[in-house]
């Protein structure tokens, strides 16, 4: 067996099990747009103005927020404030996701529309960057595909629907993405690091509006990040002119 | 109502576009470097915490806590990504049947 065939195998194989787990994770997640077209309805919008949602803002967490203001008999601009607030997370998200990409043009355009939290969990989940690049695509434009469609049956079928919690698919999601980030705790550097994430994520969640808790977590795991890389570096950035920052 | 939908449509998407705009040499320092070992492994917790253990704006225990630790042991015996979340769903799904919330 030659390497070269062996390693053309393995990213043919790769590339498949990458795109049948997108695939999977499209459907669990996708299912929410039911419940996200049922509520948009139910809350004043039109059958356009929630398609629309799902279409052009394309981000689940952002939309359900801003219906639910709608909803709560808010104002359309403070909905779309509340929108925006959660939305900031995707700008993080990117980070990661540009350099991987490095697409310009309308590709990143277009792969701009699918920075979500799936599809770059996904992403970064996979440690080769092939295959992490087909992870985002595939999982971007599943969920994309999916969300869209659902979001439609769910305006239009508006309470005939089966709650996507009765069938278990809230667990979906934090399953996949301790899957994804399991085999990468490796140090105590890494099991720190998940520590920190998900402490202060989960002690931030009664104090701020939801989605947030989750960038005040990514700013820690940074400043985490930045004072070990320093201690690593040199002797001239130690911990004691670290702690006086 | 429309004006609302497409200010939160356009900055949505403004948010998301910037995001992937940072030039490289901005992300070529060793400080960032670490960052981009570790923020993914943050990020990936951070998100697991809060939507295992939290709903909108309070933190709550209901069947998804059933669901992620079937799991994690699934994860432990190292069963295939997808058996890994049919178990979680399937669990959570029992354990709402079984009455929790």
């Amino acid at each position: 067996m030659s390497p070269a065939s062996e390693l053309s195998v393995d990213d043919e194989a790769g590339r498949r099990r990458v795109v049948r787990n997108a695939l999977a994770m499209g459907l669990a997640t996708g299912a929410y747009g039911l419940t996200f077209g049922a509520l948009g309805v139910a809350s004043g919008l039109s059958l356009a103005q929630t398609c629309i949602l799902s279409l052009a803002m394309f981000t689940g967490g952002s939309q359900f927020a801003f219906v639910g203001v709608i909803g709560g008999g808010g104002t359309p601009l403070a909905a779309a404030a509340t929108a925006l607030l959660l939305g900031a997370r995707n700008t993080v998200y990117g980070l990661s996701v540009g350099p991987l990409l490095r697409v310009r043009g309308w590709r990143k355009a277009g792969a701009a529309q699918l920075v979500i939290d799936e599809s770059t969990a996904m992403s970064i989940g996979e440690t080769r960057k092939p295959l992490a690049r087909v992870a985002f695509w595939a999982t971007g434009l599943s969920i994309f595909a999916f969300w869209n469609l659902a979001t439609l049956i769910g305006a239009v079928a508006a309470g005939a629907l089966p709650d996507p919690k009765a069938l278990g698919l809230d667990a979906v999601a934090p399953a996949a993405f301790i899957f994804l980030f399991a085999p990468r705790l490796t140090s105590r550097t890494a099991w720190l690091t998940a520590g920190v994430g998900a402490v202060v994520a989960l002690a931030l969640v009664p104090l701020l509006p939801s989605g947030l808790p989750v960038i005040a977590a990514a700013v820690a795991v940074a400043v985490l990040a930045i004072a070990t890389s320093r201690r690593a570096t040199g002797p001239d950035h130690s911990a004691g002119s670290g702690d006086a920052s | 109502m429309w004006l609302g939908v497409i200010v939160a449509c356009v900055g949505c998407y403004a948010l998301k576009y910037a995001g992937m705009s940072v030039p490289q040499r901005v992300l070529d320092s060793p400080a960032v470097r670490q960052l981009s070992l570790l923020l993914p492994v943050g990020l990936l917790a951070a998100l697991a915490a809060a939507q295992t253990l939290a709903d909108g704006e309070r933190l709550m225990f209901d069947a998804r806590i059933v669901g992620v630790l079937v799991a994690i042991i699934a994860i432990r015996l190292k069963c295939p990504f997808i058996v890994v979340v049919a178990l979680a769903a399937a669990s959570a799904a029992v354990a709402r049947l079984l009455g929790m919330p």
